[in-house]
């Protein structure tokens, strides 16, 4: 029986964020006044998104129906709580209302992701071949955690992608989780269909940017960079997931199956081993491999959270003041605070303050390395870390852009369900 | 452009009990619409996916043409997805949007114009081929996109809800646009609706499922006329149809104080009660017959819709809507009472639910 309700305005949301009551719920996004925006989006997307700014936070408010939102937040909160690298939902806002009465789309409010880029902010004026690259790298990463999650994504692509600084490299994280379901396990099926939309969701981004005039290579250049993401797939998938077969004698092989996994950065939950009849040949299949080897090692012994590839430069740095000092027998925690009071602190404390919002702590680290070796060979000596730091601030730091918080739904490729 | 076929298909999900698809039978004409509809979690989904190869096949096979593609990987089956989040590129020209698939196939520079050239002119985008996507309205931007699937040639086009993140009404615009492109082009379409409406108005014929069984394959007009059981009848149509449990007396069903007539043949089979079903344009208001208090009256301009009760003391309450005449509804706290028109009067098995044909 269906007689008019009266609506009001309900807030779904994780934890209280009473913050959130003060936004004009009863304005439609298009129409926010400018003194509650972080920045304003200047494409047009599927949905109308904007971001605000809350308090010390910024959101991302995307309007858009009650029932997506929903489902996009509890999705995003799962793949939260699976430690998958995405955006953290705050809150869904339904029962929206104008000032005249009249329904308004329900909204999903999700957290900026600091020092996120989206791939189009990965360059000015120009994207070197390298940096798409290593981009795709970074997707190739992401795609096969979520696939071994069971998460099955229909829609990859560069533009449902935040992308942030990694020691050299890049680490991706998801979007748009729109497309999303969650399963205990893909089918190949699945996890094929994904990576044939990814390269033809990236080869179709690169061949825009080539039509903007951004990147100058041909088809082929851009063929050979979209096929990486299904190369890269493979070759990380088949890591991580195959059977290894070998001689009994061998049995040094499972030691060096779960390095090479470490080196991957993955850690090793479970691994079955199985021996034939006579015993002869053992068989090696990892069942569970956690991402996140080298920043959980770094977070135990230091509090730092890293990504992948800076917690591994971090601790290799670690390693070589252990060795420096003398120190290898020594607690591992009680030599790794020391090397945070003398060695990692005191980098960041050397920034002033009106620069700290260009990179990460763990980023800016790592920059400091690259500056320091680059400044050791020049010189022909050893430059300390003392020296390399105040050079870097001084030659290198101003010059960056501040990419705490590069907002880009403008970024993004026009979608086609657009205006009426 | 093919047949499809779902011979036995069935798929089982890891640590799943009971098939989300159980055994589907069903063949679809080459250049049929055919809309796969039904409750959340009833396979509809599930069956889309078993033939786009996303969902591993159990059990049973499927079949595009006479191929079968039981086992073969997501691009090799010559389907398209259509318009599943497509973005639109916005340095390129339309005619790149809609062909730059093709030329990562590697397909000749010819053949994608020829191709681009033939969807445009169907889609009426001709003259804006040299644009970019920014000039174009929503609308024609929506066109560029399905013009992306049309380059293609695929033999069937796959849609899986692809109006949900719509507001109504840019859904029943699309709606129309996409069953009168399907009917243009002529290639086979399965379509995927929780959307009950969506599936009578787009379907050449459309396929109802119920916890992962097909229960009814028929064309929306055999459908609406013909359940052949009690979920079909109370699925399709909005508002819908009223079920009730009624005796079964000699020679008929009862009715309030009047007694709807039932071949003696249909009766022997069903015990002593039965479920008749009767939808809310069937029902006449009358000086005998099912005894109906009137709750809420919707008035509609020329028609207005009853919610009401059955009134019959002692008796299972049931909820009864009838389809009156706007200009003299009956008064809302009124008891008024109805009868069936002849010929339009379902009956079920109250056990099976199974149509009883009479």
């Amino acid at each position: 029986m269906s007689a008019p309700t009266t609506t009001s305005l309900q807030i779904t949301a994780a934890r209280p964020y009473p913050e959130l009551l003060d936004l004009p719920w009863d304005v439609p996004l298009e129409e926010w006044p400018d003194k509650h925006l972080a920045a304003l989006p200047r494409g047009i997307s599927r949905h109308v998104v904007r971001f605000v700014k809350l308090g010390s936070r910024v959101l991302a408010v995307k309007e858009t129906n009650a029932e997506i939102a929903h489902r996009e937040y509890r999705m995003l909160r799962l793949l939260n709580r699976l430690e998958v690298p995405s955006v953290s939902p705050v809150a869904v806002i339904t029962g929206r209302v104008d000032r005249d009465g009249e329904p308004l789309n329900s909204v999903l409010v999700t957290r900026h992701l600091q020092y996120s880029l989206p791939y189009r902010a990965l360059y000015s004026q120009t994207l070197r071949p390298d940096t798409a690259k290593r981009a795709v790298d970074a997707l190739a990463v992401l795609l096969v955690r979520l696939h071994l999650t069971g998460f099955y994504w229909g829609d990859v692509s560069l533009s449902n992608t935040l992308f942030r600084r990694d020691a050299g490299a890049f680490a991706a994280y998801l979007v748009d989780a729109e497309t999303g379901e969650l399963y205990d396990v893909l089918s190949t099926g699945q996890r094929e269909y994904d990576l044939d939309v990814a390269r033809t969701n990236i080869a179709g981004e690169l061949m825009d940017v080539v039509a903007s005039g951004a990147l100058e290579v041909d088809m082929d250049d851009v063929l050979s960079i979209s096929d990486r993401i299904i190369s890269r797939y493979r070759a990380l998938w088949s890591e991580l997931t195959e059977p290894e077969s070998f001689e009994r004698g061998e049995r040094w092989r499972v030691e060096a199956r779960i390095r090479r996994l470490n080196e991957l950065g993955f850690d090793v939950g479970e691994l079955a081993i199985t021996t034939d009849i006579d015993g002869t040949t053992v068989r090696i299949e990892p069942k569970v491999v956690d991402a996140g080897h080298h920043s959980r090692r770094l977070l135990r012994l230091t509090g730092l959270d890293a990504e992948e590839n800076q917690a591994r430069r971090l601790l290799n740095d670690l390693d070589s003041y252990m060795a420096a000092a003398d120190r290898q027998n020594e607690d591992e925690e009680i030599v790794a605070h020391d090397w945070m009071a003398e060695v990692f602190e005191p980098v960041q404390r050397a920034v002033p303050r009106e620069m700290r919002g260009k990179l990460e702590g763990p980023e800016l680290f790592h920059e400091v390395l690259e500056h320091r070796w680059y400044l050791s060979e020049r010189a022909g000596r050893d430059v300390g870390l003392d020296e390399a730091v105040h050079s870097y601030v001084d030659s290198v730091l101003p010059s960056k852009p501040d990419e705490r918080a590069v907002l880009g739904v403008d970024t993004q490729a026009i979608r086609v369900i657009a205006e009426r | 452009m093919a047949t499809v076929t779902f011979d036995k298909a069935t798929r089982i999900y890891p640590g799943g009990d009971k098939p989300a698809v159980d055994a589907l039978d069903l063949h679809i004409e080459d250049g049929e619409f055919l809309v796969l509809v039904g409750p959340s979690g009833c396979g509809k989904s599930t069956s889309l996916r078993m033939l786009a190869g996303l969902e591993d096949v159990n059990g049973g096979r499927i079949l595009i043409g006479d191929r079968d593609v039981t086992t073969v990987p997501p691009k090799d089956r010559d389907i398209a997805m259509v318009f599943q989040n497509y973005a639109l590129y916005p340095h390129m020209t339309v005619a790149d949007n809609m062909g730059f698939a093709l030329k990562i196939a590697g397909t000749p520079k010819e053949e994608i114009k020829r191709r681009v050239q033939e969807a445009a002119k169907i889609l009426d985008l001709e003259q804006y081929l040299t644009r970019k996507p920014k000039a174009l309205s929503g609308g024609q931007r929506q066109r560029v996109a399905m013009g992306r699937a049309i380059v293609r040639q695929p033999q069937v086009f796959l849609m899986d809800e692809p109006l949900s993140n719509l507001d109504a009404k840019l859904r029943v615009q699309t709606r129309t646009q996409i069953a009168s492109l399907q009917r243009r082009l002529g290639v086979t379409t399965v379509y995927v609706t929780h959307d009950q409406v969506e599936a009578m108005t787009m379907g050449d014929r459309v396929a109802v499922l119920k916890d992962g069984l097909l229960q009814q394959v028929d064309t929306p007009r055999r459908m609406y006329d013909h359940p052949n059981n009690v979920f079909v009848a109370g699925f399709i149509g909005s508002p819908a149809m009223n079920l009730l449990t009624l005796d079964v007396t000699d020679g008929g069903v009862k009715l309030g104080d009047t007694v709807h007539p039932v071949e003696r043949a249909a009766l022997s089979a069903t015990g002593d009660k039965l479920t008749l079903g009767v939808r809310p344009e069937d029902l006449e208001l009358s000086e005998r017959g099912l005894p109906v208090q009137v709750e809420v009256v919707e008035e509609l301009g020329a028609d207005a819709y009853i919610y009401g009760s059955l009134a019959q003391p002692g008796k299972e309450s049931h909820q009864v809507i009838a389809r009156v005449d706007g200009r003299r509804p009956p008064e809302k706290g009124s008891t008024v009472h109805f009868t069936p028109k002849v010929g339009h009067v379902h009956l079920f098995d109250q056990h099976s639910g199974q149509r009883i044909e009479s």
